[in-house]
């Protein structure tokens, strides 16, 4: 170790992992992970969240998993709850999805209406 | 009385012990480190043990002797092939693990520091083992019970035998 | 480096790992690579989490779903349901953590939600066993601020504005015994670390070794480079293996980061640590001692001055801090003196970690600021005593403390408050008793402990102490009169006053302490021949009551034969020929013995 940079460079890195064990967030992004969620492809869009979560250093936003949302038909099924706003729910995630999601929805506050439920009637 | 070592028969064990005395530098304090050593490789530390150590240490041997006696760690005598312990921390204590201890003295009809005829049991009051959530605390070799009622120690001691 | 969406954070401090901890571990990992999940579920062996009463603890992030009291057999429906399908096991989670239906984090669980972190702040929260976590939570940053862009003699100025007392018992200042050793001119000096805990139900610093190793050896380097010094010692107790286990990991992933060794942060200066292990003997807590037994002899405490700071290891200038204090440090470094100084009082700032045992519901450590109230540790973090029981007094300080009584329940701790009830700080031991505890037999249990452990040095300590025994044995076998409470009294004192080192000056601090609050149970046992609490074997009795149904298995059981009776009748004990052994007792299948 020669510098003070160097080891805050290691920090950095180091501190995308720990992230995950702070509870103090106040943006959830909840994956429905039942039966069917993981059957129609939830774990990959679980997994490609946290990636993008990290790489775009979201330290307020929570990844987490849940059970039965309650519309198997729509799996994977993700909602998103801002702090003041309505939940937003997307419906047939998938990882495409999930980068677009992250980068409208979660970086510039632009709901993707597209993929949400509501887009399904 | 101290049981005799023969020196022949452990001639590994006291070659393992030359090299790690060999590897070590002299000037930092050696003598409880080697003791350690002495006591991890021979399971206690014979007095032909002691001597050894200081031939290749050119440590007095009243000063290795003054050192195993003085810590309770190290004994000069063999120990069962299991140690009892109970923990007499002040956690467990208040907690009455001094029933436990009686009733374990009883019951292997030995008292503290003492070893079974067959060599099975030591019994050994420990000091804080620092599960102070779990007193009063016993522990027979590496297996630890915890929250121990003195009635439950016959059966215990079963599966050791 | 790999990108899990969950991490599940298993207890591996010495409490759980009793408790097999290990083993659920093992099957964690196993269950998970069954279920396909090792590339997205982590799982971490920590350090201690502080509530040892509810242990093993499991906590799974990132919903921070605290599990208590796991057992092994619970471990595959956790992983089948949490971390496979995202629900959480209700009935397995800690109760407290659970407000109605939602998951409360665990600040703000009763048991953390007074406490403050400082030394403890990342035991149970890294993986002791990964230098990177350390560095997450700005670890070895401070080692690099002082060595990049502080002088000497500003560390030791900032550690003496920040007012931080050594947490080992004497509670002297760590900025002023740094910098007695700095100005010392000599070819090597030595920074020790003493980590031979030996207050029996005290274990701050071994948590503190198990779960956050770098925080002392980053502490240690600050202070090899304030005082000059480019070699360590920590000196361990030999019952603490997996504290040795991760301090030799740490030291082993610190130097190949070059964190420690040689040139650190070019700036020239080198530092290196050695481990070195105890062997079970409580006066090497003792500064003297302890350096007298890394050197080889027997742990023997010598006169002071000259102090170490002077005269220290091998005759060299030493300074010698205790875990929890050098834990304190890098933060002190990085946050400044006045953030420290921001929790605590006024002549004690920052946080004590302390050991909650004994007659208490929830068990472990608890790290508070100094000045809050005995009544908030004891009943808000501490849930009070169990089964309904009164609280009777609080054991402060070990062997070299006191007891603190109901009445004084609302003293804001520190380590003035504590000494002038005639108790002290100590390294942090803090054993709660109720009604069911004896107070002689508390101070004659303590007494046995220093007659045991005196090094043999100084007649006061070596003679008095077991004269005090003596006495004491008397006493809680009710053959003591008035005049010897008074004998004891005084050979306290004497020995208070004359010892050589800290053991024997405090040795007889139990004995005054309940003397002074206890003095009508210490009469009881004299003029009445009576133990209030029923403790004292020789002052009790064992009594049949009318229950008894004539069954004769105590008759049967009885060692000496003096139970009287036939079949169906009332049996009776000879008084004078029991021997109290309590075996009627456990054979009475009708609970018809009692204990007077």
């Amino acid at each position: 170790m020669k510098t003070l940079d160097e080891l805050k460079k290691i920090r950095e890195d180091a501190k995308k992992n720990l992230e995950l064990r702070n509870t103090d967030k106040t943006i959830r992004v909840v994956v429905g992970m039942a039966t069917c969620g993981i059957s129609a492809g939830a774990r990959p869009v679980l997994q490609t969240f946290v990636e993008e979560v990290s790489k775009r250093k979201l330290h307020n936003v929570q990844v987490v998993q849940t059970g039965c949302i309650g519309m198997c038909t729509y799996e994977p099924i993700v909602e998103i709850t801002m702090p003041n706003e309505e939940k937003v729910t997307y419906v047939f995630m998938d990882t495409d999805k999930v980068k677009k999601v992250v980068s409208d929805h979660l970086v510039n506050g632009r709901v993707v209406v597209d993929y949400t439920i509501g887009a399904l009637k | 009385m101290q049981k005799a070592i023969d020196i022949k028969e452990n001639t590994d064990k006291f070659e393992e012990l030359l090299r790690y005395i060999e590897s070590q530098d002299k000037s930092q304090g050696i003598l409880m480190q080697t003791l350690h050593k002495a006591q991890e490789i021979f399971g206690y530390l014979p007095i032909e043990v002691q001597k050894f150590i200081s031939e290749k240490t050119k440590i007095p041997m009243a000063e290795i002797y003054g050192v195993a006696t003085f810590y309770t760690q190290f004994s000069l005598e063999p120990k069962g092939q299991y140690t009892v312990g109970v923990c007499m921390g002040t956690a467990c204590y208040v907690k009455s693990a001094q029933l436990v201890l009686d009733r374990l003295q009883q019951e292997l009809k030995i008292k503290v520091g003492e070893t079974t005829e067959d060599n099975v049991f030591s019994i050994q009051a420990t000091r804080c083992l620092g599960c102070c959530g779990l007193a009063p605390v016993m522990m027979i070799g590496e297996d630890v019970y915890g929250k121990v009622d003195p009635k439950d120690i016959p059966n215990i001691l079963k599966n050791y035998r | 480096m790999a990108l899990y969406r969950s991490h599940v954070l298993v207890c591996g401090g010495t409490g759980c790992n009793s408790s097999k901890s290990d083993m659920i571990r093992q099957r964690f990992e196993e269950k998970i690579i069954e279920m396909g999940l090792d590339k997205e579920v982590q799982v971490i062996s920590t350090g201690c989490f502080g509530l040892c009463e509810e242990g093993p603890i499991v906590v799974i992030y990132p919903e921070g779903a605290f599990y208590s009291r796991m057992k092994i057999d619970r471990v595959d429906r956790i992983v089948e349901e949490h971390l496979f399908k995202g629900r959480i096991v209700k009935e397995y989670l800690y109760e407290e953590s659970l407000d109605k239906d939602k998951l409360k984090s665990l600040n703000e669980v009763d048991f953390y939600s007074k406490q403050k972190r400082v030394a403890l702040r990342n035991c149970g929260v890294i993986n002791p066993e990964d230098i990177s976590e350390y560095i997450a939570r700005d670890g070895y940053l401070a080692l690099g601020k002082v060595l990049t862009e502080m002088t000497p003699v500003d560390v030791i100025q900032v550690m003496k504005d920040s007012g931080l007392r050594g947490r080992g018992g004497g509670g002297f200042h760590t900025g002023l015994k740094w910098g007695f050793a700095a100005p010392n001119q000599a070819d090597q000096k030595y920074v020790i670390c003493n980590a031979d805990e030996g207050d029996p139900g005290a274990f701050m610093d071994r948590s503190v070794l198990e779960g956050d190793p770098h925080a002392v050896l980053e502490a240690m380097a600050i202070a090899g480079y304030a005082i000059g010094a480019t070699k360590g010692f920590i000196y361990v107790r030999a019952e603490y293996p997996i504290a040795v286990k991760r301090l030799e990991i740490a030291i082993g992933q610190a130097k190949e980061m070059g964190l420690l060794g040689k040139n650190i942060f070019d700036s020239g200066f080198d530092f290196e640590i050695e481990i070195r292990l105890g062997a079970g003997a409580f006066v090497c807590g003792e500064e003297t001692a302890l350096i007298a037994s890394i050197e080889g002899q027997r742990g023997m405490p010598r006169n002071k001055p000259p102090f170490p700071a002077i005269k220290g290891l091998f005759g060299k200038p030493t300074i010698i801090n205790n875990v929890e204090t050098l834990a304190n440090v890098p933060q002190i470094i990085i946050n400044g003196a006045d953030w420290f100084r921001s929790f605590g009082s006024e002549k004690s700032p920052g946080t004590k970690v302390f050991a909650l045992g004994g007659k208490i519901n929830n068990t472990g450590l608890v790290e508070i600021p100094m000045g809050t109230t005995l009544r908030e540790v004891i009943y808000d973090i501490g849930g009070g005593c169990p089964n309904g029981k009164a609280f009777k007094a609080v054991q402060t300080g070990g062997p070299s403390g006191g007891c603190i009584t109901a009445d004084y329940i609302d003293t804001k701790i520190d380590f003035d408050t504590l000494t002038d009830l005639g108790s002290m700080m100590g390294s942090g031991g803090m054993i709660v008793m109720d009604e069911d505890n004896c107070m002689v037999d508390i101070a004659r249990f303590f007494l046995e402990f220093t007659v045991e452990e005196s090094c043999g040095k100084c007649t006061p300590c070596r003679e008095g102490t077991k004269r005090m025994l003596e006495i004491l044995d008397l006493i809680t076998q009710g053959k003591a009169t008035l005049e010897d409470l008074d004998k004891l009294e005084k050979l306290a004192i004497n020995i208070k006053n004359t010892a050589l080192c800290g053991l024997g000056q405090t040795a007889p601090n139990p004995v005054l302490s309940t003397m002074r609050y206890f003095r009508e149970e210490y009469e009881a046992h004299v003029l009445e021949k009576r133990c209030p609490a029923g403790v004292c074997k020789s002052l009790l009795s064992y009594y049949i009551t009318e229950d008894c149904r004539g069954c004769t298995k105590c008759a049967k059981q009885c060692p000496v034969n003096c139970i009287e009776g036939s079949v169906k009748k009332l049996h009776i004990i000879d008084q004078d020929k029991c021997i109290k052994c309590g075996a009627c007792m456990e054979a009475c299948p009708f609970d018809s013995i009692i204990i007077k």
